[in-house]
């Protein structure tokens, strides 16, 4: 049977992944996905240490992030339409002026 | 779940194939065939009366009474070409009819049908009248029919046509828009039912009040039945809803550009979740396999015979009815349907507060 | 177990696949794919509730919006400038050094967990599976939590309709 261990080492490798793509990737949206996938991996930790100390707290935090990770999509995406309509481009480094 | 689970259990002690476990494979291939079946069915029955609605005969020609038709229909659509635009993105254009499909009968698969049975004494142990008992079971669905919108955008975004697209989004925002009421209206049934599993809900609904109206939910909670059967027309894109697909303003919609097998699978899908809303309202509002009359080991019948009511007053809205402009399908669903659904629930939440479950 | 690594195996491809892509909604498919593995993996974790809710809200709500906005914008891909068709490792600035940091805190990550001694044990039965004691648990303990998440949720929904808004609409 997997142990907690081997839950942690996959939620760290996620992570990492939506790490390497927040800092690799030149697309906004694609940021916003790895924003995501870090998210789900930090979601991953909590349900199996919840599930390691047999209590509901893991699951419930999910539940917050889930939703914090909903309104953080929502802002984001507008914030994304926002500024294409202004550059006509999502890469992060064309914003680069504090006024339109 | 549950034939899965005993799959694996057979499979890791080495054991044989049990009667029950094979019993509950054949369930599954039973409900898949019931299905498929009920499609090509549903279409026959959907010509036949809309034929009636409007004192035409309907199909006639193949078979005794045109009863053959579905059958040619299926053949038909078989050997045709199957045609994909030369800017359609191959993969997505492929995948989307499949995800279409898979929701669809995946969606029917923690509906129970009927009471727990032995087969009339073939099992030892008692085998519930449906594919997979879980615990989470209107979630599960609810779930379900959250994928199924990604065929339908894909299917529009894929083919690369302005029809396809203004299709996809179409049925997109719709879906997204009900599905919003159709989970309020749910949640207004498990404060009642106290229970996320479809079985216990429906074991809820047995017996009778005074001895003669039954212990349906529909008489608890009109209002939520209401809200469910409208967001299921929207749901399943049927009319008066039907702007996903409106022929005199998008051509087909989202599958204008599919033809053949493919757009069959798109066919199927939209009359297989047909069945399932139906079936799934059966469950919650109307007391699943509980009737008067029939014992409890033919309660399937009272299962189906509701359940096909259901189908029958889709068929009839959707020929009475003429389908309402785009902005006036949100309005109703933003301004109407959700605040309804909503007061609803808060309501029911204060009544089973108060008067307990 | 084999169930585990065939879900790790599907969720870890596909995260990587959607970092990988150019062309954004093959990124987000992508990414369904790989809540779907981990929806599976809470289903292991006894965690039916989180599993079905994982795909309700991220993959079908969540995942929706992202599709839908790649969509309104007509999916523009990423521009091909001159140190993209480079290799990862020659890349300017923020890029090479992005990944860099990222691998070098998946080794500290996986060194620190392959250090921790206490969390190889297997888990205990006691797992709490039942939505019931989840919905109590949440509605007393975590009432405040829950209460501040609504009002958020409801700043988030004004904030993005006056983002998204064209202006003199």
């Amino acid at each position: 049977m997997p142990t907690v261990n081997h839950y942690l080492m996959l939620s760290a490798v996620l992570f990492c992944v939506g790490t390497a793509g927040v800092f690799v990737r030149r697309n906004l949206i694609t940021i916003l996905l790895s924003i995501e996938i870090m998210l789900n991996a930090v979601n991953l930790a909590f349900v199996a240490f919840g599930r390691a100390m047999g209590t509901a707290d893991g699951q419930i935090i999910v539940f917050f992030v889930m939703t914090v990770a909903a309104a953080e999509a929502a802002v984001g995406l507008a914030i994304v339409i926002a500024l294409f309509r202004h550059r006509e481009s999502l890469d992060p480094d064309t914003f680069t002026q504090l006024r339109w | 779940m549950h034939a899965a689970r005993r799959l694996a259990r057979a499979a890791a002690g080495g054991g044989a194939l049990t009667p029950l476990l094979f019993a509950q494979l054949a369930l599954t291939l039973f409900v898949f065939v019931m299905l498929l079946s009920s499609a090509a069915g549903m279409v026959y029955v959907e010509r036949k009366v809309a034929a009636m609605l409007q004192q035409r005969l309907g199909p006639y020609l193949v078979g005794p009474k045109g009863l053959l038709q579905p059958l040619a229909d299926v053949v038909k659509l078989m050997f045709k070409e199957e045609l994909r635009p030369k800017a359609a993105d191959a993969f997505l254009f492929a995948l989307a009819p499949i995800i279409s499909a898979t929701c669809a009968f995946a969606a029917f698969a923690v509906v129970p049908f009927g009471a727990e049975t032995t087969l009339f004494g073939l099992l030892d142990e008692p085998m519930p009248l449906q594919v997979a008992d879980v615990n989470v079971a209107i979630l599960v669905i609810l779930a379900v029919s959250s994928m199924s919108v990604y065929g339908i955008v894909l299917a529009g975004w894929s083919s690369n046509s302005k029809y396809s697209l203004l299709g996809g989004l179409r049925a997109s925002a719709q879906m997204i828009s009900y599905e919003l009421s159709l989970g309020l209206a749910l949640g207004s049934i498990l404060l009642v039912g106290n229970s996320l599993s479809l079985t216990e809900i429906v074991e809820r609904q047995s017996g009778a009040w005074f001895g003669i109206i039954p212990r349906w939910f529909v008489f608890v909670q009109p209002i939520a039945f209401a809200i469910y059967m409208l967001s299921g027309i929207a749901e399943t894109n049927r009319a008066p809803f039907d702007f996903p697909e409106a022929e005199q303003e998008l051509v087909a919609g989202y599958h204008t550009e599919y033809s053949s097998m493919s757009f069959a699978m798109f066919f199927l899908a939209e009359y297989i979740n047909m069945v399932t809303v139906a079936a799934v309202a059966t469950n919650l509002f109307l007391g699943g396999w509980h009737g008067p009359f029939l014992p409890e080991s033919l309660g399937w019948m009272w299962f189906l015979l509701k359940v096909s009511a259901i189908l029958f007053f889709y068929v009839w809205m959707r020929w009475t009815l003429p389908r309402y402009r785009y902005d006036q399908l949100m309005d109703f669903g933003w301004k109407v349907l959700l605040p309804l659904a909503v007061v609803n629930l808060l309501a029911t939440a204060a009544g089973v507060l108060y008067f307990g479950a | 177990m084999l169930l585990f690594y065939a879900l790790a195996a599907i969720a870890v491809g596909a995260s990587l696949l959607v970092i990988a892509q150019r062309n954004p909604i093959y990124s987000v498919l992508l990414l369904i794919a790989s809540f779907g593995a981990l929806s599976g993996l809470y289903v292991t974790l006894d965690a039916p509730f989180v599993a079905v809710i994982q795909i309700v809200v991220y993959a079908g709500a969540i995942m929706v919006l992202f599709l839908f906005v790649v969509m309104l914008l007509n999916a523009p891909q990423e521009q091909t400038e001159a140190d993209e068709r480079l290799h990862v490792l020659v890349r300017s600035g923020a890029m090479r050094f992005g990944g860099f940091l990222a691998i070098a805190l998946l080794t500290e990550l996986v060194w620190a967990l392959s250090r921790t001694p206490g969390a190889s044990v297997g888990f205990g039965t006691d797992a709490t599976t039942a939505v019931a004691a989840i919905g109590r648990s949440l509605f007393t303990d975590y009432a405040f939590a829950f209460e501040v998440t609504s009002v958020l949720i409801l700043v988030a929904m004004v904030g993005a309709v006056l983002l998204a808004r064209r202006e003199g609409a």
